[in-house]
């Protein structure tokens, strides 16, 4: 077997399941239907599960991450102007260089700019809700946006989502894909979502709540929320480990 | 006390909701915004192999279709290398192969579907080889955390035979449930794939 210059690190950790929300969350009526019966296999990672896509900045654009900007016609969208930063991070502590993060949002109305989303609150005409980057050398990125509006959904009649951000991660592996949602601080939605409330840990959920970040807020231009992101992390290679590559 | 461990803990999943297509398919929500759309090309235009198509629908517990869903793929290429820093043949690529896609439903009929070609045997665990396959990551509304599984082809049935995760299924009845069908249309190789979320011969999904 050929060697590289430094030790390849091994498996991942293992996924603690108790951080996240079950796939069978009644209080979430559409997961009734939608979620798997049986146990999860478990497996032992092989080279199909601690490799995973890569992406360079030929693939996007540096506008990409200017949600103000990328859909901009006859102007800057309506609402509240924020930036959104952080680090994507590991389970260690390391960052998480040039891996892909890409979000999604309504409107400041609580209005998604897609053919499915029915609620009347307008579209806004200089707003398309999706953005991207790739992180840097050391796992930070940072997007620009307006905050997004509360919307109301039909769960419970009368259910209301929080405003939230998606965010989608990569990492360095198919196993570490990640898709979630950031909240922002001080809304009193959080407590009262079925979505939030499938997590059964209390600090899972704090960790998707997003702090005012006055330090980066720009002065007579736009507040800023700092929201980090963990992925899963990996064991060094202290002893020979039994993964094989190819 | 001992010393603190000091390991962060991962961020909790949340559902990828109905408006996922917004954000990584824009084009599929109705409107154009980036000049480039990832995911949609997998394997190129000068990888050797086989190529192939692959179709399904995602099926829910109540028998129908699921209409929403966003799969991503991940696979090796004829050779069974992967485009990734630590395969040791990742040098053996052909230009253009990610082993990457993205593909959406149909909003009216449930089908998703992708052109790829048909991956090669890859390394496993402790000496052993595992039978192509490519993996599949799930994620719609109502899916709290997305779903790993994984496809093998039907044609490959020694592979299968000898194919150390399938053959950790213990229900054996199950792993059919992970073979996709082959059959040829207009002269192309398309394998038929469904995935059903719950119910009657529910896939089996992974804790990777």
């Amino acid at each position: 077997m050929l060697r590289n210059d430094k030790p390849r690190p091994g498996e991942f950790f293992q996924r603690d399941r108790n951080l996240h929300p079950p796939q069978y969350t009644p209080i979430y009526k559409t997961s009734v239907a939608r979620s798997p019966r049986y146990a999860l296999l478990s497996l032992e990672n092989t080279i199909s599960e601690i490799t995973g896509p890569v992406f360079g900045h030929n693939d996007i654009d540096p506008i990409d991450n200017d949600l103000i900007k990328n859909y901009a016609k006859t102007g800057d969208p309506i609402g509240e102007r924020i930036i959104v930063h952080g680090r994507v991070l590991d389970e260690s502590g390391r960052g998480v260089p040039n891996t892909l993060v890409e979000i999604w949002q309504a409107n400041a109305g609580g209005r998604y700019r897609h053919k499915k989303d029915t609620y009347l609150a307008p579209i806004d005409p200089n707003f398309g809700g999706c953005g991207r980057t790739l992180t840097d050398e050391n796992g930070f990125y940072f997007f620009r946006t307006v905050k997004p509006g509360a919307y109301p959904w039909r769960n419970y009649v009368n259910s209301w989502r929080p405003a939230h951000i998606h965010v989608s991660v990569f990492g360095t592996s198919f196993v570490q894909r990640l898709i979630t949602q950031m909240y922002f601080e001080g809304d009193p939605l959080i407590k009262v979502c079925p979505i939030v409330n499938t997590i059964p840990d209390p600090k899972a959920i704090d960790q998707l709540i997003a702090p005012l970040d006055m330090n980066a807020a720009i002065p007579l231009d736009c507040l800023a929320y700092k929201f980090d992101i963990v992925l899963r992390g990996r064991r060094s290679t202290l002893f020979e480990n039994r993964l094989e590559g190819n | 006390m001992p010393q603190s461990l000091d390991y962060l803990r991962e961020t909790a999943s949340q559902t990828a909701g109905p408006y996922v297509h917004i954000g990584l398919a824009p084009g599929a929500a109705g409107f154009q915004i980036f000049r480039r759309e990832l995911g949609w090309d997998i394997a190129g235009p000068n990888a050797p192999g086989e190529r192939i198509r692959v179709e399904g629908i995602v099926i829910d517990g109540t028998g129908s279709p699921v209409k929403d869903v966003l799969i991503e793929v991940w696979q090796a290429d004829a050779n069974g290398v992967h485009a990734h820093p630590e395969d040791q043949r990742r040098d053996q690529i052909a230009d253009g192969f990610r082993g990457w896609g993205r593909v959406i439903t149909d909003f009216e009929t449930g089908l998703w579907g992708f052109d790829t070609v048909k991956p090669g045997p890859v390394a496993g665990r402790n000496g052993s080889r595992q039978a192509p396959h490519i993996s599949l990551w799930i994620v719609a509304r109502g899916i709290n955390i997305g779903l790993h599984t994984r496809l093998y082809f039907d044609d490959e049935a020694d592979a299968n035979a000898a194919d150390p995760v399938l053959n950790m299924i213990e229900h054996v009845n199950r792993r059919q449930t992970l073979v996709a069908a082959r059959s040829v249309r207009d002269g192309k190789p398309v394998y038929r794939f469904d995935i059903r979320l719950q119910g009657d011969n529910e896939t089996v999904f992974f804790d990777l």
